[in-house]
Parts: structure tokens; sequence; C-alpha cells
């Protein structure tokens, strides 16, 4: 058979796309937190050892799986798994590289559509004037729906707009896109890191200099270095920072030439997402938020994440330099943090419509709608319902436990049952750079024990959420029957979204049945 | 800042750094391979052999 596919118009673009994919608002929202939770200084140690044993070890193995995939004309992570065994169950493993690109694009074109409207209120200068509790208020009324008009807008922009991309083709749309959002995103962030360092107490309304949140986030405290717990903090951003385990790169990568080096690619791909994290993401929220809110405050805010120093604490603070400034860091901040999902975003696109046109025969404008479409339909109740948990639980269960549970069978899949030697011939053909051999044995050994103890420490959680042990005792405690009746919703809601995520999974995996009874049919397996 | 605090930001961002542009020299210093294996080669799709 030979068929004329899609592939990349430039290596750089590649790259880009690679990069973009990784690059979320997790390198500038979640690493920082991450770092002042677990130690400071110290945790960039067992952060980057996590980098080098876990990270790329994974990087490689999804571009060689992707690449090796290609070959066959198989663009999704269903049946690249099945071209590497001749056992059966493997496609369905393989599902998971389609249900969590298209579960995780359902909130996470609704968190990025949020960044949309951010950059359109710091124009329209709807911060001005306001209080840390007005914007902050202002956040929460935007999510609770109290504007559901200007919600629901910016969400359906967003969405229409990654599929209008996408829709564009590989070349055409998500290449052009990285090669804009990519270099923007780190001029925006090299400004903002700008005018972080130049903080200054007493000035505008700071009362720390910028080396106050400089010293907070960077003075080692090795005291934790040796923490299980900062080592699982580790891994685990390190992890998801990488968009490991979702099947997006495997995608990107199998429409690599079969000669064409993975080695490299994967290296600047993966060492550029580092330097957007460990390089800009550092050296933004935190020197701005300890340098006006001091460091207990801002340690108080961490514990709830990075989304609320984000949204709610960062416009107020920019009002603090001025309007002109303002606007400018404004833009700059939640321009940032739309290019950095945005190229995420079309990542997790580009599977699903590669399935639909490999398995179905869908045009490639027909499979982008189609995706379209079935985020709309996902994602709107997390629109609708945000705060009865429903985002959060998307999030649990597609972008977090689905990764980890992925990328734990595809390295078996890979280092033991497709073999070493096999993967390790994959890896190094056409490569640019010479590759050091002890990652043969890293990839066997370390990188599969690695994601064992990431994956059985997080099962006690899993167990724990799936009984709903947290609403639980929030309901123990409460008094309020109001918030009480909130709570026993929250159960409902919560229960309901794992359920259509059950469904959708078990859905997509009888069309991967479909799939292949189609292709046993036509002779192409 | 703290020396401590200066001397882990100044290592771990200088090291981030170097790798990065290191790699990414590399990339655009490396002349693509020549056609048809780079370019040709994989546009026909193989078919899996069961085997």
């Amino acid at each position: 058979m030979t068929a004329k596919v899609e592939s990349w118009g430039s290596r750089v673009g590649l790259i880009l796309a690679m990069a973009g994919n990784a690059v979320g608002l997790g390198n500038f929202l979640r690493f920082p937190v991450q770092a002042v939770q677990n130690g400071g200084g110290a945790f960039i140690v067992p952060y980057l050892v996590c980098f080098l044993l876990m990270g790329i070890p994974l990087l490689f193995v999804e571009w060689s799986m992707g690449r090796f995939g290609g070959k066959y004309g198989h663009h999704s992570t269903p049946f690249i798994l099945d071209s590497m065994d001749k056992r059966k169950f493997w496609k369905y493993i393989g599902v998971f590289g389609i249900f969590t690109n298209l579960a995780v694009a359902a909130y996470y074109c609704y968190l990025e559509s949020w960044t949309l409207s951010w950059v359109w209120h710091s124009i329209s200068r709807t911060f001005a004037g306001q209080s840390q509790d007005e914007v902050a208020g202002f956040f929460n009324s935007y999510v609770g729906l109290e504007m559901p008009f200007e919600t629901i807008f910016f969400w359906l922009v967003c969405l229409l707009l990654n599929t209008w991309i996408l829709s564009k083709g590989l070349s055409g749309g998500v290449e052009k896109v990285a090669k804009i959002g990519m270099p923007l995103l780190i001029v925006f962030g090299v400004f903002l890191a700008i005018m972080a360092f130049n903080v200054e107490a007493g000035v505008a309304g700071a009362i720390n200099d910028a080396s106050v949140g400089l010293n907070f986030l960077w003075t080692p405290d090795f005291s934790t270095i040796w923490s299980p717990k900062v080592w699982l903090a580790a891994a685990g951003q390190i992890f998801f920072t990488l968009s490991v385990g979702m099947g997006s790169i495997q995608c990107y990568a199998s429409y690599v030439k079969k000669n064409d080096d993975i080695a490299l690619n994967a290296m600047s791909a993966g060492w550029m997402n580092e330097f957007v994290e460990v390089v800009l993401g550092a050296a933004i929220i935190i020197p701005i938020s300890v340098g006006y809110l001091g460091v207990d405050k801002v340690l108080e805010m961490t514990q709830t994440g990075g989304l609320g120093l984000g949204f709610k604490t960062l416009p107020f603070l920019f009002e603090q330099w001025g309007t002109v400034l303002a606007i400018l860091c404004g833009v700059c901040w939640f321009g940032l943090l739309f290019f950095a999902g945005v190229t995420s975003s079309l990542a997790m696109g580009t599977p699903v419509m590669g399935f639909l046109k490999d398995e179905f025969g869908w045009k490639h404008k027909n499979a982008a709608w189609a995706f379209g479409g079935l985020v709309f339909i996902l994602g709107l109740p997390t629109v609708l319902f945000f705060n009865y948990g429903v985002f959060d639980e998307y999030d649990y269960w597609a972008g977090t436990f689905s990764l980890v549970v992925f990328a734990f069978f595809e390295i078996i899949l890979f280092a033991w049952i497709f073999g070493m030697d096999k993967g390790w011939k994959e890896i190094t053909t056409g490569a640019d750079i010479k590759v050091p051999s002890v990652y043969k044995f890293i990839i066997k050994y370390v990188t599969p024990l690695f994601l064992g103890v990431v994956f059985f420490s997080s099962l006690p959680g899993v167990w724990d959420k799936i009984i709903n042990k947290d609403i639980y005792q929030k309901i123990a405690t409460t008094t309020d029957p109001k918030e009480l009746e909130v709570l026993n919703e929250t159960i409902l809601f919560v229960n309901a979204s794992r359920l259509l995520l059950l469904l959708v999974f078990l859905g997509i995996s009888y069309l991967v049945f479909v799939a292949y009874k189609k292709r046993k049919k036509e002779g192409r397996i | 800042m703290k020396t401590e605090a200066l001397i882990t930001m100044l290592t771990a961002v200088g090291t981030v750094t170097a790798v990065t542009g290191y790699f990414f020299y590399l990339v655009l210093s490396t002349p693509p391979k020549q056609e048809p294996d780079s370019f040709e080669e994989n546009d026909d799709e193989l078919v899996r052999k069961n085997d």
C-alpha cells in the first residue's frame, strides 16, 4: 500500500511544536509552587535528576515509538502500540493516548479561555482601582458563571480557534502557530522576568525587593533533599511538564521520516521546555508576589496551587506599576499563558484526528471539526459545573492518573516486550547526536522503576478519590446547611463526571475494536 | 541575594540555558539529510506483517 502522508514543514517547526506541546500553564504556575513547597533551591537537584533519569528516557521512548508507528501509517497510540507486539491487548492500552488528549483538551480549552479573557480585561482596564480581594472576586464570579455570556463566549472563541488551526493541517496550522507562539512566549517571559527582578521595596507599593522572593525560591534547604515526598514531587513535576504519557508526542513523532533524527530533536524540545520552566517560570510569579505580599502570604497562597497567584493576584500587582505597564504586563503574562496553552491543546487534537483519519478514512477538516465538537460536548460540564468539582475531576483522572498508567505500560512495552535491542536501534537510527549508551540501562531498569514508584505511590490517593474521602470529611465538619447542600450536589456531579469519562474511554475502546476488525477485513494487519 | 541562593540560581539557570542553547545550535548547524532517504522514503507506508 502506498499513501502520501502529512509531514512537518521544517525541523525547527517540529521542535518548536514539540516544545510547545510540553510548555504549558504548569511551567509558569505549577513549577514555582512545587519548588517553594519542596525545599526551594534544593528541589532543583531531585528535579534535574528526575529529568535525566525519567524525563529524557521517556522522551526518547515516545519519539521512537511514534516514528516506528509512523512507518506503518499509524498516527495514534492504539495501533502504534499494536505494531510493537503481536499480543492484541496493547491497542486497548493505547486507548489512553486518545482518551487523555480528548478529556484533557475538554477542560484545558476552558483554562486557555481564561487567559484570553484576562488579556482582554487587562487591555480594557477592568482591574484598575480594584483591591486584591476584588480581583480575586472577579475570578470567582467569572468561573461561577455570574457573567455567563462572557465566560462562554471566550470559551467558544478558544475552541473555534483551536479547531480552525487544527483544520489547517500540521505544517499549515500547528507548525505556524508554534513558530509564532513559542518565540513570543519567550520574549514575553524575558520582559516579565526583567520587570520582576526590578521590584524594589518602597517603590510602587512593594514591601520587599525582588531578591527576597528569589532567596525564598532558590535558598537550598538540604534537610529536605532526601525526603521521599520531595523526590515524588520532583518526579511528578518532570512527568507533567514534559507531556509524557499522553500520546501526543508519539503522534507528532509519527510524522517524522523514518531515517530522520529523533534523538537530537527530543533533547532540543525537552531542554527547551526546561529552559522555559526553570529560567522563565521561576523568575516571574514568585519574585513579584513576594515583593508585594511577603513570604508568609505567598506561602499560604501556594497551598491552593498556582492558579490563585496567576489569575487572582498578579493582575492586582501589575496595577501597582501604573496604567501603561499594567496593560503591557497583563497582556504579556496572560498572552504568554495563552500561547503556552494553545500550543499544548493543539497537540491534544492531533492524535484524535490521526485516529479518525487512519482508521475511518475521515478527511482532515472533518476530523478537526469532529474533534472540536467532541471537546465542546465533553468540555461543557467543566464550564457549567466548575464550582462542583467537575473541572478538577477531569484534571485528576485524565490529566494526572491516566498519564502515569499509560507511561508505565508504554515503558514496559518498549523496554521489555518490544525489546531494548530493537528499541535502542529505533532511538539511534538517524541520530544527529551520540546517545550515551548508559541510557540503554536507564530505559530498561531505572525509568520503569521510577515510574513504578510514582504509579504505586499514587494508588492510595486514587482510592481516597474514588470514595470521595475529601468531600465526606468536609461534610462531617460542616454545619452550614447551604454548604452541606453544595457538598452533596458536588458528590453527584463528581460521580457523574467520572461516569462520563468512563463512557468516553469505553466508547474509544469500542472504536478501536471496530477499527481493528476493519483493518483485518481489508488485510491491513 | 544570599550567596547560597545566588549560587544555586546561577548554576541551575546557567546549566539549563547552556544545554538548551547547545542542542538548539546543533539543530541549526546540522545539515539536512539528503533526499530520498530523508524526505521520500517514508512516504511509502509499510504494511505490518503478523509475526
